[in-house]
């Protein structure tokens, strides 16, 4: 901490956490973590998603990306979100590969930069990056030839971005554009969760009024006050008032780690019942990142209810990522516009 | 037999409590005299020394030089050299080798290779259980005799209370210092960074206080109403110092040291995922690092070391928790301790925290420049400004997030028992 003044600009490994993702215009290059990126950022991602949206219902494709080449790298198992990256890559006219490469691939003595080194040279123009460990997304936008683009697709416990983006979009169409009179409480699996870190970062950079995180003090992770939450380990007491009320999936490897004693007592405590959700504003949505767990964390009633906005979250999902690839890859909306029209 | 007279050098030597502008007098590779030139002494060789610091040869209590077993990473004839380039003179090797330092050949082959090196001087730990793995002790009379001046079980736990309360036991019933690196296998699980602010950030499994404060008030009840030699190895907390200072005041016979790069770096430096900053244990807050500093002003820890863990490229290039920890450390020991100097700390008290106080704890006849023992020693110039770099180290492991950094004060002469083992 002493001396920053004569501190590295590392060489090797480390460029700035937050800066790896802008150009030099401060546009957007990578998108690994909100953190770091500006309110004008995110409204333009959110934006461009409103135009795709439109798109998906009349036009089922556009040639925005056409004679692109988008891989999937997934080193964690994952239909869902790889489907809707895939499916966003195509109806932007990209080539898309879809790698899955298990942990047991990457121990064979192949390194995660021997991997990339492989698939650079195939002439790609995207990494969509999941992996178990933190800082993975950062590191590969490290590594890679300069003209490839990293989306990260979760890495670890840190950062989900175009999930959180999605949630934000959902807010957005459900609550309006100005997020400064919501109130938004997070339930659940906060120490585990990559998702609730971005909602936590892209909530407080959209200005959102109150954020709140809601759970056992074993799913709490330390000093998370300081993103910039309030805490609750109630759930009446969290979600009192709410606008929004996002429920995290549980994992059940969470029992045998002793961070908790039993499914039950869980949805005993932090499960989203009708009964409870009445404390919510009267007009609350439900949201929740997906797969459910029905009748642990939340109850089929409230995720099937007319509060619940889940499914919808699985549409607009398409649509950011829409926006992000082609914000990325620098195709702006306009000539996607005028691209339409012939195509259409 | 060769004469050296180190000419009008400013003279360093804690132990004897010596800090003054004066000569120096070698003859047959021992000290001879200070100050005034022994009868009849005629010079082979003088080295002028008007602008230079004197010190004794600098001890550092741990050092991996990766052989037996890790040679990819590095060897001792590497390690050393590169350790003597930085005024090292004595370095200390902790058990955790491939094989495991837990019987007396694996003792004579480090031995012989650091001879054969003629580097540094390597002194070996031994394991405190077989193996380390925690379940039988060491032949620990056998290690001491092959050489090995202390027992350690590295950051390895021993789970079982009651094996760790005869190996220390047995431990001192040969008169072996145990050296502890405290650590609680089930806090610090698959943990790359401190329980606080950033870790959660970042999604990173933490490490709590308590991983090393709890293994370490075990450690002390254990060994309460005993004379038992507990030493403990790379302290991160504030917590930590505090039980120390304790166990002191209550008559224990314990000892502390800190890594060098905990005096200077905090958990703030891992906020870009740069893996050149992961370390066991690791860095911690802006208030522990202060708490450090200020127990070595105090004495609670008494030796700074380099920790030095030398690392081939590979093992730093991935995402940060998939990365192995450790700094290669030993070129900038000297240059962190002195920086410490620059920031108020007393120069005695730096000098002394790697020359007599670790060679004390390892119970060595080293670290100072008494008239009779052998010259080792270091003559740094206190007014170069220099910048390190990785380009320019000469241990085989890069790994280090210092690179860039500016320092003042570097070493220009390394001598070992009379001779220059390392001359700008």
């Amino acid at each position: 901490m002493v001396n920053k003044a004569t501190r590295p600009t590392d060489e090797l490994i480390g460029q700035d956490l937050w800066n790896i993702q802008l150009n030099e215009h401060g546009q957007l290059k990578h998108f690994l973590t909100i953190e770091g990126l500006g309110t004008n950022i995110l409204n333009q991602i959110l934006d461009t998603a409103e135009s795709f949206a439109g798109v998906n219902e009349s036009v089922k494709k556009v040639p925005l990306l056409r004679g692109k080449t988008i891989v999937n790298l997934f080193f964690e198992a994952s239909t869902r979100t790889r489907t809707t990256f895939e499916l966003a890559a195509k109806r932007l006219s990209a080539d898309v590969l879809n790698m899955n490469i298990s942990a047991s691939a990457t121990s064979k003595g192949e390194t995660l930069l021997d991997t990339l080194r492989n698939l650079e040279a195939m002439q790609t123009d995207m990494f969509i990056v999941r992996h178990a460990d933190s800082g993975t997304a950062h590191f590969i936008a490290n590594h890679v030839s300069p003209h490839i683009r990293v989306l990260n697709a979760g890495d670890g416990r840190h950062a989900h971005p175009t999930q959180a983006m999605l949630d934000m979009f959902t807010i957005r169409r459900n609550k309006g554009a100005d997020f400064g009179g919501l109130r938004v409480a997070i339930v659940g699996d906060i120490m585990h969760s990559r998702v609730a870190r971005s909602q936590i970062h892209a909530l407080n950079t959209l200005n959102t009024g109150e954020v709140r995180v809601v759970g056992p003090k074993t799913l709490i992770p330390k000093d998370i006050d300081a993103m910039g939450v309030n805490v609750f380990y109630d759930l009446q007491e969290g979600i009192r008032d709410a606008d929004v009320v996002i429920m995290l999936r549980l994992q059940k490897e969470r029992m045998t780690g002793a961070l908790l004693p039993s499914e039950q007592e869980y949805f005993n405590l932090y499960g989203l019942t009708e009964e409870r959700l009445q404390i919510a504003k009267p007009d609350a949505i439900v949201m929740h990142p997906g797969p459910i767990n029905r009748g642990v964390e939340i109850d089929s009633n409230v995720a099937d209810g007319e509060r619940s906005v889940i499914l919808s979250q699985v549409t607009y999902g398409i649509a950011v990522r829409m926006a992000v690839m082609s914000l990325t890859l620098g195709a702006n909306v306009a000539t996607q516009k005028q691209n339409q029209e012939p195509n259409s | 037999m060769s004469n050296i007279l180190i000419k009008n050098a400013r003279i360093i030597d804690p132990e004897n409590n010596l800090d003054t502008q004066t000569d120096l007098f070698i003859i047959d590779q021992r000290i001879a005299a200070i100050g005034q030139a022994p009868d009849g002494f005629n010079a082979d060789e003088t080295i002028e020394a008007d602008k230079l610091w004197l010190i004794p040869g600098i001890v550092d209590l741990s050092a991996r030089l990766r052989e037996p077993g890790l040679e990819h990473k590095a060897n001792i004839e590497t390690e050393t050299r590169a350790a003597s380039s930085a005024g090292i003179t004595t370095l200390c090797v902790p058990p955790d080798t491939d094989p495991v330092i837990d019987e007396p050949a694996v003792v004579e082959l480090i031995h012989r290779k650091a001879k054969q090196a003629q580097h540094s001087h390597v002194y070996t730990l031994g394991a405190l259980t077989a193996g380390l793995k925690g379940e039988h002790l060491s032949e620990m009379a056998a290690l001491k005799e092959a050489g090995c001046i202390g027992v350690s079980n590295c950051r390895k736990p021993v789970k079982n209370t009651l094996i760790l309360r005869r190996a220390f036991e047995y431990a001192s019933t040969h008169n072996i210092t145990v050296f502890i690196n405290a650590t609680d296998e089930y806090l610090s699980k698959e943990g790359c960074a401190h329980e606080g602010p950033i870790a959660s950030r970042l999604g990173l499994t933490p490490i709590p206080y308590a991983a090393e404060t709890a293994p370490i008030a075990q450690v002390l009840e254990l060994i309460r109403d005993t004379d038992i030699r507990v030493h403990f190895g790379r302290l991160s907390c504030a917590r930590s110092i505090e039980l120390i200072c304790e166990a002191k005041s209550a008559g224990l016979k314990v000892s502390a040291d800190v890594a060098a790069h905990q005096l200077h770096l905090t958990d703030m430096d891992i906020s870009s995922f740069n893996s050149d900053y992961h370390v066991l244990p690791p860095l911690r807050t802006q208030r522990d690092m202060n708490a450090l500093r200020q127990g070595i002003i105090e004495g609670t820890i008494s030796s700074i070391c380099s920790d030095h863990q030398p690392h081939e490229i590979d093992a730093k290039l991935a995402p940060f928790p998939a990365t192995e920890p450790g700094i290669s450390a030993v070129e900038t020991l000297l240059p962190l301790t002195l920086k410490l100097v620059e920031n108020g700390m007393p120069l005695s008290t730096a000098i002394a925290s790697i020359t007599i106080n670790p060679a004390r704890i390892l119970g060595l006849d080293s670290g100072h420049l008494s008239v009779g023992s052998y010259a080792n020693l270091c003559l740094i110039d206190p007014d170069r400004e220099w910048t390190f770099s990785r380009e320019d180290m000469l241990s085989h492991g890069k790994n280090t997030p210092f690179s860039g950094w500016s320092f003042t004060g570097k070493v220009v002469r390394t001598m070992i028992e009379g001779h220059s083992v390392f001359s700008e």
